[in-house]
């Protein structure tokens, strides 16, 4: 349903290569991408609305304009601009002076409270604490045998005098659980408590009675990351009601992109000091702001990726090649030589991995054999030098000797002749400015031909213009389109 | 909405179920036929035309769908000059981007073909089209076809609502004098069994627990359908783990639980259990548990809270799944059908 960020951006940013400087055109066009990407991320409206309003007042400062590359400039600012949001420094647990520290849990239903107390305890445990878990949630049927399944499992005792299922005070169970802790020395009480409405006034007056019986010294407040618009009501109504010392985000394994994190941060300003990432009651860790705000974006590695192609590919050898397009000298030398510098990026799968989405593109994945980059150049290479500057002398008894020579079928070689005179065909139209659609064209060039925008730019030696360049656009930064393209390159199934 | 026969070696039972048009009550001469209808179905919107004979109503549970909504548009003017501040509106409750500017099109359009101007006009407006858009004549659950015991599998991610959603559910279908069978095939968690078990309790249901802790849940539901069968049950509902629906070794054990349920008995209803406050991953989830599990319905949770669910206009558009059940609290009677209407309603706040 929705391209992700990156795919997006780098088609907003097409446009924008060939000058260099953004306008405030430019900038919003850009932004509106951004504010989509944020909304379907889930982060709530009215902070999407003053983040957009803030990075827009970076972009449209110097640093924009002055930058090399404009556009990777504003994802720069988006990115800083969220991890300040989500906590620039991660903040540790609060320890007590006198101990217990008393960590009180609040959340939603089904948030994953009683879980996270779990994790928590185990992870604390393993810090040389010795915690104590406190069942508070006596609504949920069965929370309290939960809880104790859950200490069981981590090695925690659980204090718990009452069996839940909607009987006991969960107030005096809190009081109690103090005392309880202080007799028997232990350092750190979780307590967890049953899952209310931010809109349940009694319920939340309950869990505010917790707090004034416990007097915690973290309350943290347990949000589920795949949460839509109503954190923003959800996060408030705790801070009003309970208040809350930090944020944990919960079910982070999923692939939620979690912009309820955003949301809660900027709404409670409250950091986020925990995410929970999995099933086992070791999958728990600090919170990252800056992996967050690249999830959030849907960005992966976008940066990295950027920087790298643009070191793989020469400016020079870029020139010189867009020449030869046009004078329609390309051979099968350069095909090669293409092919190495894509192959200068590192490996094409690993540079998918580096990809945001690249997850949902598994199969898609497995479909580019880089193995065929291999054979291709092992044909190429069984050619005479006359051969590879003169495809057209290929005739059966070369293609067989080239067969033979590459350990590959005549078939392959008649098919990457083809493959190779198509690509030839259709850059040499390009580099001319012509319309680029050419019937028999294989369907991944006629993607990485397709902007307009790049007619003429070849000449100025701008950096899309060059094929290769396109190719490793293909190959990289629209993994989506990843199935079909760069078949001219002998790279697709 | 749920008919059983009340002879159980008789003919298979028909239910025809809740219908959200009042046309259809044009359907009630069908029912004279009927002898043994004991009540007349008049407080609720659907209309019940059963087709055999000897058939028990079970009336639907009231609920208050609006209280969560009016929240929404009070933030707003509501005029024509300000018709894209609704698409912000639509935003906030979660509909997503794409939905939020497809409706707010829709109603610009039909605004000007009517002439409506004032708010309660373009109230109006909005409402319609919501609750045409998402009206569907398939949103009863499927306990129609007469081969009981109809199988209900839940499924959803973690934390949804699954295990509560069951015991309503049961102990509705119970009141209407369903004989029902639980299936604990949630074998995970840590005591989701036991919290199955009380609702079991509570809802006057059988329960098919795990012989061993952590028992493959295929194994469970396997026995679960056996016994089912056995004790003349009129449905079997299978509680399954929360799974997130990325993690691919959970779901291909759905489908295994699904298989081997397929092996004894048809599934009448696969229910995907949405938490309303879930934003736009509701999306995904609906998706890959659909690929897995086939699912025929939603069940929308925690609608008693402050978040609107409006993902569920999409979901119902682009996965063409009708939504079927609504959760409004955490008490055995908090839960009820799915009404477009009321639903269009709550969130507009205005009829």
């Amino acid at each position: 349903m929705f391209g992700n960020l990156s795919e997006r951006l780098v088609e907003t940013f097409k446009g924008l290569r060939a000058k260099g400087k953004l306008s405030a055109a430019d900038i919003d066009a850009t932004l509106r991408e951004i504010r989509k990407a944020l909304l379907e991320a889930d982060v709530a409206l009215e902070v999407v609305k003053t983040f957009i309003a803030s990075v827009r007042e970076r972009a449209l400062g110097d640093e924009v304009s002055k930058a090399l590359n404009p556009a990777q400039q504003v994802v720069q600012i988006v990115q800083e601009e969220l991890i300040v949001i989500l906590g620039g420094e991660a903040r540790r647990i609060q320890f007590a002076k006198n101990p217990p520290t008393v960590i009180m849990l609040a959340g939603l239903q089904g948030s994953g409270k009683t879980t996270l107390a779990g994790k928590l305890a185990l992870w604390l445990k393993e810090q040389g604490q010795t915690p104590l878990l406190v069942a508070c949630d006596l609504q949920r049927p069965n929370a309290v045998n939960q809880l104790q399944v859950i200490g069981e499992r981590v090695g925690v005792p659980v204090f718990a005098p009452e069996a839940g299922n909607g009987s006991g005070n969960p107030v005096s169970v809190a009081k109690d659980s103090i005392k309880h802790a202080k007799q028997k020395q232990f350092s750190v009480v979780i307590v967890d408590t049953a899952g209310r409405l931010g809109i349940d006034e009694e319920l939340m007056k309950q869990a505010n009675d917790i707090r004034k019986a416990t007097d915690p010294d973290e309350v943290l407040f347990v949000i589920d990351s795949m949460i839509g618009q109503d954190a923003v009501n959800v996060a408030k109504a705790f801070e009003d009601g309970v208040g809350i010392t930090g944020v944990v985000l919960t079910k982070l394994d999923g692939d939620a992109r979690g912009g309820a994190a955003l949301s809660v941060a900027q709404v409670t300003g409250k950091p986020i000091l925990f995410s929970s990432t999995g099933e086992g009651m070791d999958a728990f860790e600090p919170f990252y702001p800056d992996r967050m705000a690249s999830r959030i974006l849907d960005m992966g590695d976008i940066l990295t990726l950027i920087e790298q192609a643009q070191k793989s590919f020469d400016e020079e050898e870029a020139m010189v090649m867009a020449e030869k397009m046009a004078k329609d000298a390309f051979t099968l030398e350069d095909f090669l030589e293409q092919m190495q510098q894509i192959r200068k990026m590192g490996s094409i799968k690993s540079m998918l991995a580096m990809m945001p989405g690249a997850g949902k593109l598994k199969g898609q994945l497995d479909n580019i054999d880089e193995k065929e980059i291999d054979h291709t150049e092992a044909i190429i290479r069984a050619m005479t030098p006359k051969e590879r500057r003169d495809p057209k002398i290929l005739n059966g008894s070369r293609r067989l000797r080239i067969a033979k020579g590459s350990g590959m079928t005549v078939t392959d070689v008649n098919s990457l002749v083809n493959r190779f005179e198509q690509a030839a065909k259709m850059m040499k139209t390009m580099a001319k400015g012509g319309n680029p659609g050419i019937p028999g064209m294989p369907p991944g060039m006629g993607r990485a031909a397709m902007p307009k925008q790049n007619k003429g730019k070849a000449k100025k030696g701008s950096k899309s213009g060059n094929p290769a360049k396109r190719a490793a656009e293909i190959a990289g930064i629209q993994p989506p389109k990843q199935d079909n393209s760069g078949s001219s390159f002998g790279l697709g199934g | 909405m749920f008919w059983r026969k009340k002879d159980k070696a008789a003919t298979p039972a028909v239910e025809e179920v809740i219908v959200q048009e009042p046309e259809v009550i044009a359907q009630e001469v069908v029912a004279e036929e009927i002898v043994e209808v004991h009540e007349e179905p008049a407080i609720v919107e659907g209309i019940v035309v059963p087709e055999p004979t000897e058939l028990v109503k079970v009336e639907l549970p009231k609920r208050n769908l609006s209280k969560g909504f009016k929240a929404v548009f009070s933030r707003i003017k509501f005029d024509v000059e300000n018709l894209d501040d609704l698409e912000d509106v639509l935003i906030q409750a979660d509909f997503g981007v794409e939905a939020a500017e497809e409706i707010v099109a829709a109603v610009k359009v039909r605004a000007k073909k009517n002439g409506s101007k004032t708010e309660a006009e373009l109230k109006a407006v909005l409402t319609g089209l919501l609750t045409e858009k998402m009206t569907r004549d398939d949103a009863a659950l499927n306990l129609d076809s007469g081969a009981q015991p109809y199988v209900i599998l839940v499924v959803g991610v973690n934390g949804a609502g699954k295990t509560t959603t069951i015991g309503k559910l049961s102990n509705y279908l119970v009141e209407g004098g369903a004989k029902v069978t639980l299936g604990a095939a949630d074998t995970f968690r840590a005591a989701a069994v036991e919290q199955l078990e009380t609702w079991a309790t509570r809802s006057n249901s059988e329960i098919v627990k795990p012989t061993v802790e952590g028992q493959d849940p295929a194994a469970v539901a396997y026995e679960a359908v056996e016994r089912a069968i056995a004790n003349g049950s009129d449905v079997l509902i299978i509680d399954t783990a929360g799974r997130l629906q990325n993690k691919q070794g959970l779901m291909d054990e759905l489908g295994k639980i699904r298989r081997v349920i397929e092996k004894q008995l048809p599934i009448s209803e696969v229910l995907l259990v949405l938490d309303s406050t879930t934003g736009q991953n509701a999306m995904t989830q609906a998706k890959a548990f659909t690929e897995v599990a086939a699912v025929t319905g939603i069940a929308l949770t925690k609608l008693d809270g402050s978040a609107k669910g409006g993902i569920v206009y999409a979901i119902q558009d682009q996965l063409n799944i009708p939504v079927k059940l609504v959760g409004v609290g955490e008490g055995i009677e908090d839960f009820g059908f799915f009404d477009a209407k009321e639903f269009a309603i709550g969130l507009v706040g205005e009829r």
